[in-house]
């Protein structure tokens, strides 16, 4: 084929270009040739014959262009002659690729956290078949919940498994933390229990050795375990499995039967799982801890729908079956009325998504924001440069070109910068989103997420760059030829200078930076003070100096008897110590996302309270003013009457206008708690309990030695007050180390954890703020380059102004009014842009509203300081022109 | 109805002709044209070596370069068996096209 062969020669383009030069030659010649056999002189000839011919470029163009070959060829050339006119005006090209890029690379590291954490399959096989079995609504604090994805009891489980005629397979999972090594040099591991069914089910497939198999579900005491890709290759060097490997997991040494692959990370998005272990079922498993995570791998032809369907049928029969006993009339009957459904797992699980969904979808609008910010900068950059570029434009028009080549060739120019910008802004996204995840980290734990770029970041960070390019290249490119040759080509004319309508288009970038910026800046402002807010939100009670103490002696075995004693004993020593201020026991540390609850009955009012159960030291260790009564003392016993201090909250929903102190509260049983009936003693003001944005709950404070003996663990935990946290922990490690060698201890600061969970906050509050601040900067270098540009156009207008006698300060305000104009535009549509993009944010805002005049007021104010800023230095400029240079210029 | 434009005159003219004189030049080409209409038709150079680039594209003429009667060197362009076959079409085609044009102008 033609085309083929003339590809194949496009190497020798320059052969074929001379080979058609040759041929119009010589038609030319002919015809010469011809007219003077007709008797034409010589010189005539020529004049006939090319005034017949027409203009040989033009119409060799138009042979180029019948070409296939040469009309990618003149593709290239194009691209080659914008890289040229780039490289020829570095400044420019570098300020436009930066921008670019940063505003591409923003965009695509919010986009590639939102995918690790949201969109992006697990690693197993046909991920989009895997369901998760929920009780739909939850449990609604029935029972005992353990972790954000316990929603099973085993009793449940061991029913789904003899039940799942919607699944070709079930599994059970639940993370558990544990403990790897010898005794004194332990370190901490995160555990996976599992099924046996688990990594069959899922279709993965043994790194090394095999994997736990359903016969391995056999003992409750660990004796084989698989580790992960990562902890094999850091913890084990990555040694080959054999059957003699073994590591000491929980004091005791349990066999290792292999490696799961690099990719399998478990099933929770954001976290790992070191090793895993094989689930077993205890003779007596309990019947109100939902600890387990169940899903399912649903048959051909099953959907999401049917299957929770035929769950929804199948519950009241398990339901029915595992019924705990110990319940009140009332929790049974909210048990029986449980129903279970399907949801999608098959991209995980993740606390991630309902913490951050919404924090990173308002980071994408806010980076979006920006890049439409930068958008209109380089627009403007583009239109300055197509002004200038006119004559150039004119005169290869006026050679011949055509309008479609030179928008061909501008829109090739901002094709060449979207691209780069965009493959910059792809690399810069790497380590903007690392920097990201571990902005998300706190000090308790960090988020092991993989950002890979895999194809949906590639589609989006094309997609993006198509836009921005069609957003800054089109309206400049059209621009660019639609000026007319001959006034371009004017002596003494630039281009169609004051044309109002190209002056416009400026503006309106102006204005829609200005109204894009408002809105990025309020709601920066909005972030960092609902930020401060809740850092400064004084909870009720004492936060700085205060030591969590976690204190394990199940290594101790001590007698159940001797406990109550043991526990005082311990506390009265940590109270004892030099530079510790105070200490109490108490079962929930506030503010950390735990909760307690019993049913409680008071007179005819019924109700759920919180309770929380301390040592008499508690409200003193924490700095809570006891309001009315009295506090718990060392007579408050197991064996004396059982007492109660209650919150406001508490007073307000169950004790109404009547005196608090001395009325009678019973509390209904649960398993392991019989009912019992107390008496309010005193009554203390409102304390947050565990989320700063939640009201506070009715909360009663109960004596530490008041808790059923059952409901003990061979554990405590101890809130430390001192006025020098990390030397109070030492004191406190080394004195109970001296007195209990085998006690394991944890400490961890109390404020530091409150902050902890006020990471997505953080985040926003300084990426909202940091993009903001960029917006401004955006804005300043956008309203400065379009006013100087614009005053250059008109230096012969002021020269001639200032000749006829203008004074500075009146050619001050002729460019201050425009800004004035402007600015005055954009912050009425930014203000009412922010107003409805505030919606969307108020729910992530803590103590003021989204329609916050303050904040409001404050952004406007921000705004024209930047603007008069940004137009002073061209302003001042403007009137410092010498009129006679303006003029002679001309 | 795209096949039958007029704008396919011009391929027309320049198949015709080649298949006349089996082997031409560009210039000999609008020569030609213009001799055996009776300098009724003009072919113009801008329209023709597009025209004649386009088909060599298509397959439907070959070039190759040689020596005419003058003794000059120019470039000539034969039909390949695909042109005789697009230029039977074309007849056709076109002979609807004038009677298509001929029931217009006769219409009262």
């Amino acid at each position: 084929m033609g085309v083929f062969r003339r590809i194949w020669v496009l190497g020798k383009r320059s052969k074929l270009d001379r080979e058609i030069e040759d041929e119009l030659r010589e038609h030319m010649r002919m015809r010469i040739h011809d007219n003077i056999a007709k008797g034409m002189s010589p010189a005539e000839a020529a004049r006939a014959a090319r005034l017949r011919f027409g203009n040989p470029t033009l119409m060799k163009e138009r042979v180029d262009a019948e070409d296939a070959a040469l009309g990618l060829d003149s593709l290239f050339r194009d691209v080659r002659y914008a890289i040229r006119g780039f490289a020829k005006n570095r400044a420019f090209t570098a300020v436009a690729i930066l921008t670019l890029a940063l505003g591409i690379g923003a965009n695509t590291a919010v986009f590639q956290l939102l995918d690790a954490v949201r969109l992006r399959s697990l690693p197993i096989q046909k991920p989009q078949e895997l369901a998760e079995l929920r009780i739909i609504g939850g449990t609604q604090g029935f029972g005992i919940n353990y972790g954000p994805y316990g929603h099973f009891t085993i009793p449940m489980w061991q029913e789904i498994r003899r039940h799942h005629d919607a699944f070709s397979g079930v599994i059970a999972w639940k993370g558990a933390g544990m403990q790897v090594g010898k005794r004194n040099e332990a370190k901490n591991v995160h555990g996976l229990e599992v099924s046996g069914e688990f990594f069959t089910v899922l279709g993965v497939s043994p790194w090394q050795g095999r994997l736990i198999e359903p016969q391995d579900e056999a003992e409750c005491t660990i004796s084989k375990v698989v580790v992960s890709y990562p902890y094999w290759k850091s913890e084990m060097g990555g040694v080959a499995i054999t059957p003699n490997s073994t590591m000491i997991v929980e004091g005791r040494s349990v066999q290792v039967l292999g490696v799961t692959p690099p990719s399998f990370f478990g099933m929770v998005v954001g976290d790992r799982f070191d090793l895993a272990y094989p689930t077993c079922i205890p003779p007596r498993p309990p019947r109100n801890v939902f600890d387990f995570s169940v899903m399912g791998r649903l048959k051909s032809g099953w959907n999401l729908d049917r299957a929770s369907a035929y769950l929804g049928s199948l519950s009241p029969g398990i339901f029915q079956s595992t019924t705990p006993t110990g319940y009140g009339p009332g929790a049974t009957k909210q048990y029986q009325a449980f129903r279970l459904a399907a949801y999608p797992a098959g991209a995980g699980v993740s606390t991630l998504r309902n913490a951050y969904d919404t924090s990173l979808q308002l980071l994408l609008a806010i980076t979006g924001l920006v890049l439409l910010i930068a958008c209109a900068n380089l627009a403007n950059l583009m239109l300055a440069r197509a002004s200038v570029r006119q004559r150039e434009m004119a005169i290869r028009m006026a050679l011949g070109a055509s309008r479609r080549r030179l928008l061909r060739q501008l829109l090739i120019e901002s094709g060449l910068l979207a691209v780069s910008g965009a493959a910059l802004g792809v690399a810069l996204a790497q380590p903007l989103s690392r920097l990201l995840v571990a902005s998300l980290s706190t000090s308790q734990g960090s988020i092991q997420l993989s950002i890979v770029t895999d194809w949906r970041v590639l589609l989006f960070a094309t997609a993006v760059a198509a836009l921005t390019c069609i957003v800054f290249g089109t309206v400049p490119a059209m621009r660019g030829i639609s000026a007319d040759p001959i006034t371009s080509l004017k002596p003494g004319e630039r281009g169609t200078t004051g044309s109002r309508e190209r002056f416009s288009v400026q503006r309106l970038m102006v204005i829609t930076q200005i109204a894009v910026s408002m809105v990025l800046l309020v709601g920066a402002l909005l972030f960092v003070r609902s930020y401060r807010n809740l850092m400064t939100f004084d909870p009720g009670m004492r936060e700085s100096g205060i030591t969590v103490g976690f204190f394990d002696y199940s290594t101790l075995t001590i007698k159940p008897e001797n406990e109550a004693e043991f526990k005082r004993r311990l506390v009265d020593d940590v109270r004892g110590l030099p530079g510790v201020q105070n200490a109490a026991t108490t079962n929930t540390i506030p503010l950390d996302g735990s909760s307690w609850s019993h049913e409680v009955h008071v007179g005819a009012t019924e109700g759920s309270s919180k309770f929380t159960y301390v040592s008499p030291s508690y409200f003193a260790t924490m700095g809570i003013p006891l309001l009315t009564g009295r506090n718990f003392a060392a007579t408050d016993t197991s064996d004396s009457p059982h007492v109660l201090i209650v919150n406001q909250a508490f007073v307000r929903r169950f004790l109404g206008a009547s005196q608090p102190i001395g009325q009678l509260v019973r509390v209904m049983p649960e398993p392991q708690y019989p009912e019992s009936t107390y008496e309010v003693i005193g009554t203390i003001p409102d304390t947050k309990y565990n989320n700063l944005r939640e009201d506070t709950p009715p909360i009663a404070f109960v004596p530490a030695t008041q808790l059923p003996v059952t409901a003990q663990g061979p554990w405590m935990s101890m809130m430390i007050a001192s006025n020098d946290s990390p030397a109070a922990i030492n004191v406190v490690r080394r004195s109970i180390h001296a007195k209990y060698p085998d006690m394991n201890l944890e400490f961890h600061d109390f404020q530091q954890g409150i902050r902890d969970n006020l990471v997505a906050d953080r985040m926003m509050a300084m990426l909202s703020g940091f993009f903001g601040l960029l917006a401004a900067v955006l804005v300043v270098v956008g309203l400065y380059g379009v006013l100087s540009y614009f005053i250059t156009q008109r230096r012969n207008e002021i020269g001639i102004r200032i000749a006829l006698g203008a004074r500075r300060w009146q050619v001050i305000g002729m460019v201050m009014r425009d800004t004035a104009a402007m600015l005055l535009l954009g912050v009425a549509f930014g203000t009412g842009l922010a107003l409805i993009a505030g919606r969307s944010a108020s729910a992530m805002l803590f103590g003021l509203k989204a329609y916050d005049p303050v904040t409001l007021a404050f952004a406007v104010t921000l705004l024209s300081v930047i603007a008069a800023l940004a137009s002073w230095l061209p302003a001042r400029n403007a009137a410092n022109l010498d009129p006679v240079a303006a003029l002679r210029s001309e | 109805m795209a096949k039958n434009d007029l704008q396919g005159a011009l391929d027309l003219l320049i198949f015709k002709t080649l298949s006349q004189l089996g082997s031409m030049h560009g210039y000999g080409i609008v020569m030609h044209i213009e001799r055996v209409s009776d300098e009724l038709l003009n072919v113009e150079e801008g329209s023709l070596y597009p025209a004649l680039h386009r088909m060599e594209q298509s397959g439907w003429v070959r070039s190759e370069w040689a020596v005419t009667e003058s003794s000059r060197k120019a470039k000539f362009y034969t039909l390949t068996a695909a042109g005789r076959k697009q230029l039977a079409a074309r007849e056709k085609n076109w002979e609807q096209v004038v009677k298509g044009v001929q029931a217009i102008l006769g219409f009262v």
